[in-house]
């Protein structure tokens, strides 16, 4: 029997929520041996069309080809045995365990007669060596996996992928969280992995990732299915007006800010932890957006947090307008009318269970309280739906959950909750962090209308071309020490990522 | 299903609690028209009186995810306090022989107190120590028990239940306004203006908005400014004076006080707190969610044993109830497939 031509073929999926039509009609032919980039807005419906091929979600209607016979995925288990794996965003390893013992989880070999069963440790050593050796992955088995980088655990996740003979995996933004080497070590792999046969169904935001890594890249918008082109053939822009719909002539605001004098500055600041940042100084001016770029670890949060209280400092003093200020809790932080938006948004920003209302109005509730500790609720509303339009949050009430809204929309709402508060001075670590297209010009909007209004803006961007777009200066990081501050506007990638790696070995 | 349906049934699960009290109530009183009677549900509300005080101090903590364990020791403690004041001038085995008949408000005021520092203690140890509140607290519920022992065993008592007390303080717990059918016990009133202030505190005033950001996500609210350690103290010593008021009523109600008043109690208002929709988890929980969860017990055990069912057939009863009140109400928080 001759090849069939699509190792994957997902045939006119459809899958409805109560009130929203998930996928309609989607299609998907991928072949072996290429990576398919799989793009599209948050909510385009990549992530529930990759629900339906990894058994997670029952489609409504439609067909899974694999190898051109028609197959049935009920469930994760049945998609493994088919060959197909999906290594998640967000990695869930047993971090107390070693390397191995997660490697095979579930399926250990085992030694010994009858009923004396027991977990065949070195069969188990032997076999990961084996497989990390095929794959060029240099990670002790023995080691504990909590004390590993996400990078590696990503590395298991994918090994674990190739032991169990994958046809097809799934890569849910794998680079979200790696370094610019770790991203390269990736690609390796993956490249790897094509030789082998193997089809790489790859989702990401990051456009020139894809440009870079992919074969072909098939466009999704509201569900539905918007094309597919051979990335050869393909454009950031052109990638950009497909995904939202419209044509972008531009992926960033224009800025018209005036920074004016020093209203911050931070001097010779060095963190209370050894391997953290050392001896950092700048200064901020009113109406300036100042870039942090650096690679992951360059303790750029770590910086940004202790500006806002949240990690003790050694040393090192604080100006605002010329006096000192000591910022020793993000209470202190918020009299001194500072700002943070955290760059984990799930973990540190948001509170899930408690309403849209009450998720803004909580930075300022004490400006709410009357005689007899009574809240004026009337002005919580009033301010929190303002806020909400103005900002043009999508929710269908104020009352609404936090966890229902979309990334962008919770994060438009973390952004009221800071303005409400009526800050001068906005740290903002990775703003648009997983957020779609379309939210992030909108956050891109805010920051720089912000700037105009004479907020100074203190950004972390990871996004090369985001730091450049929108940063008056750009303060370079790398391993805890300020390595350069350049214009925004003379800046190039080149000189950023030199400073970035300037003290990397 | 269609969207009418899907509508209807989320209605339902919202309002799961309620309807399974109502149900339950006419399951009873269809088995036994008789249970259908003001007294009834006077009896009913006079035995969740103290209860739904407890439960009540008992959210203040289950709803910033931490819990109490030192509930049923504290209403030890203070019931054993305020009624070993409260007794009459010419009780043969009186706590104090000599001491003179105190103004009724300042025992109360002390055995209040009393469990407002033992909550005070709770808070400084979870919020300046980070002892973990299950911890924190267990070490609590040891200790207040030890302390109130230690008291009840003191000379002349040396242990003996205390009885003879005043009638103007067990009138706070028996009386009522009115007479026969129609009227209203003291301690009905009591609790219901309780409700009505804890109510208040949770949705109206800064330190309730705080209480539902910490459970909610306590990274967050630190980093929004909220003084954390400092909330958690105030929120743990208000639950400690609940607990300590209905040690008090207790006390009043029932005419007497041991050292082991209270036992287990914090079993009971943790379960009508989580049949009630309080997660444990933290950051959700609502009044009257917890005031019916306190009713369904209160059903429960007086009905059920109206209608004559064996009470250790009730317990298994009880045991179902928490679990699958728990296994539905955790229906609304699951992502949905």
């Amino acid at each position: 029997m001759a090849e069939p031509e699509f190792l994957l073929e997902m045939h006119e999926i459809s899958k409805e929520f109560p009130g929203v039509k998930a996928l309609d009609h989607v299609s998907l032919k991928v072949r072996s041996g290429s990576v398919h980039a799989l793009m599209g807005e948050n909510g385009a419906g990549k992530s529930t069309l990759m629900k339906c091929l990894f058994g997670i979600y029952k489609p409504d209607a439609g067909e899974i080809f694999l190898n051109g016979s028609k197959v049935e995925i009920p469930n994760s288990k049945a998609a493994l045995d088919q060959g197909i794996s999906m290594i998640h965003q967000e990695l869930h390893p047993v971090p107390h365990r070693n390397v191995m013992e997660n490697l095979w989880l579930g399926r250990f070999p085992v030694k010994g007669f009858g009923p004396f069963q027991f977990v065949d440790e070195q069969k188990m050593r032997q076999d990961t060596l084996q497989l990390f050796n095929d794959l060029q992955i240099a990670i002790d088995p023995d080691v504990l996996v909590g004390k590993l980088s996400v990078s590696k655990v990503q590395s298991i996740e994918i090994a674990k992928a190739v032991s169990f003979n994958a046809k097809v995996i799934v890569m849910d933004e794998p680079t979200s969280s790696l370094t610019g080497n770790e991203v390269e070590q990736l690609f390796t792999i993956i490249r790897d992995l094509k030789k082998r046969g193997v089809a790489i169904i790859y989702i990401s935001h990051k456009m020139e990732e894809i440009l870079e890594i992919s074969d072909e890249v098939t466009v999704m918008r509201d569900g539905k299915l918007i094309g597919t082109w051979p990335a050869a053939e393909l454009t950031t822009d052109l990638i950009i007006s497909r995904m939202v719909g419209r044509d972008l002539t531009q992926r960033f605001p224009d800025r018209s800010n005036l920074p004016g004098k020093v209203v911050f500055e931070v001097e010779d600041l060095t963190s209370a932890f050894a391997k953290s940042f050392k001896n950092v100084s700048f200064a901020l001016r009113q109406g300036e957006v100042l870039g942090i770029g650096g690679l992951v670890g360059a303790q750029r949060t770590e910086l940004m947090e202790a500006l806002f209280g949240l990690r003790a400092v050694s040393s090192g003093r604080f100006i605002l307008k010329g006096e000192e200020v000591k910022i020793r809790s993000p209470i202190d932080a918020k009299k001194h009318k500072i700002a943070l938006l955290t760059e984990e948004r799930r973990a540190t920003g948001i509170f899930p269970v408690l309403s849209v209302l009450e998720n803004t109005a909580v930075a300022k509730q004490a400006a709410y309280e009357t005689p007899w500790f009574l809240l004026d609720e009337k002005r919580r509303v009033a301010d929190t739906e303002q806020n909400i339009r103005k900002l043009r949050v999508k929710t269908p009430s104020i009352r609404t959950l936090m966890k229902n809204l979309s990334g962008g929309n919770q994060q438009k709402v973390l952004l009221s909750r800071w303005l409400l508060t009526e800050p001068e001075i906005l740290l903002l670590d990775e703003p648009t962090r997983g957020i779609d297209v379309g939210a992030k010009f909108e956050i891109y909007t805010i920051i720089a209308e912000l700037a105009k209004q004479g907020k100074s803006i203190i950004m972390i961007s990871s996004e090369m071309p985001e730091l450049l777009g929108m940063s008056d200066r750009i303060m370079v990081m790398c391993e805890g020490r300020v390595t350069g501050i350049v214009e925004g506007s003379r800046a190039t990638e080149e000189e950023i990522m030199r400073l970035a790696t300037q003290r990397l070995a | 299903m269609s969207i009418d349906m899907r509508k209807t049934s989320d209605y339902l699960m919202q309002h799961a609690i309620y309807i399974v009290l109502i149900v339950l109530t006419v399951a009873i009183a269809v088995y036994d028209p008789r249970f259908m009677s003001v007294t009834t549900i006077r009896d009913i509300l006079l035995q969740s009186s103290t209860r739904a005080i407890i439960a009540l101090g008992a959210a203040f903590v289950l709803i910033t995810g931490g819990v109490d364990l030192s509930t049923g020791r504290v209403v030890g403690l203070t019931a054993v306090l305020s009624a070993s004041m409260l007794q009459v001038a010419d009780y043969s085995r009186r706590f104090y022989p000599d001491m003179p008949d105190l103004p009724i408000l300042l025992p109360i005021l002390l055995a209040v107190l009393a469990g407002l520092l033992v909550g005070i203690i709770n808070g400084t140890i979870v919020a300046k120590f980070s002892v973990p509140p299950f911890i924190a607290t267990l070490g609590t519920m040891v200790m207040v028990y030890g302390v109130n022992s230690i008291y009840f065993d003191m000379k002349p008592n040396e242990s003996q239940p205390i009885g003879g007390l005043r009638k103007d303080f067990t009138e706070i717990g028996s009386g009522a306004f009115g007479s026969g059918d129609y009227s209203l016990p003291y301690i009905v009133l009591i609790a219901l203006a309780i409700s009505v202030i804890v109510w208040v505190i949770f949705n109206k005033t800064r330190l309730g908005k705080n209480m539902y950001a910490i459970g909610g996500n306590v990274h967050a609210a630190i980093v929004s400014g909220i003084n954390v350690q400092r909330n958690l103290l105030y929120l743990y010593a208000i639950a400690g004076a609940l607990y300590g008021l209905a040690g008090v009523l207790e006390a009043a109600r029932t005419g007497g006080a041991t050292n082991n008043y209270g036992n287990m109690y914090e079993l009971d208002a943790i379960a009508a707190c989580v049949v009630g929709g309080v997660s444990t988890a933290g950051g959700i929980g609502t009044v009257p969610g917890i005031l019916a969860g306190v009713l369904i017990f209160g059903v429960i055990n007086y009905g059920l044993t109206f209608i004559g069912i064996n009470p250790y057939w009730q317990l298994i009863i009880k045991g179902l109830i928490i679990v699958a009140a728990v296994a539905v109400d955790i229906r609304k928080y699951l992502t949905k497939k």
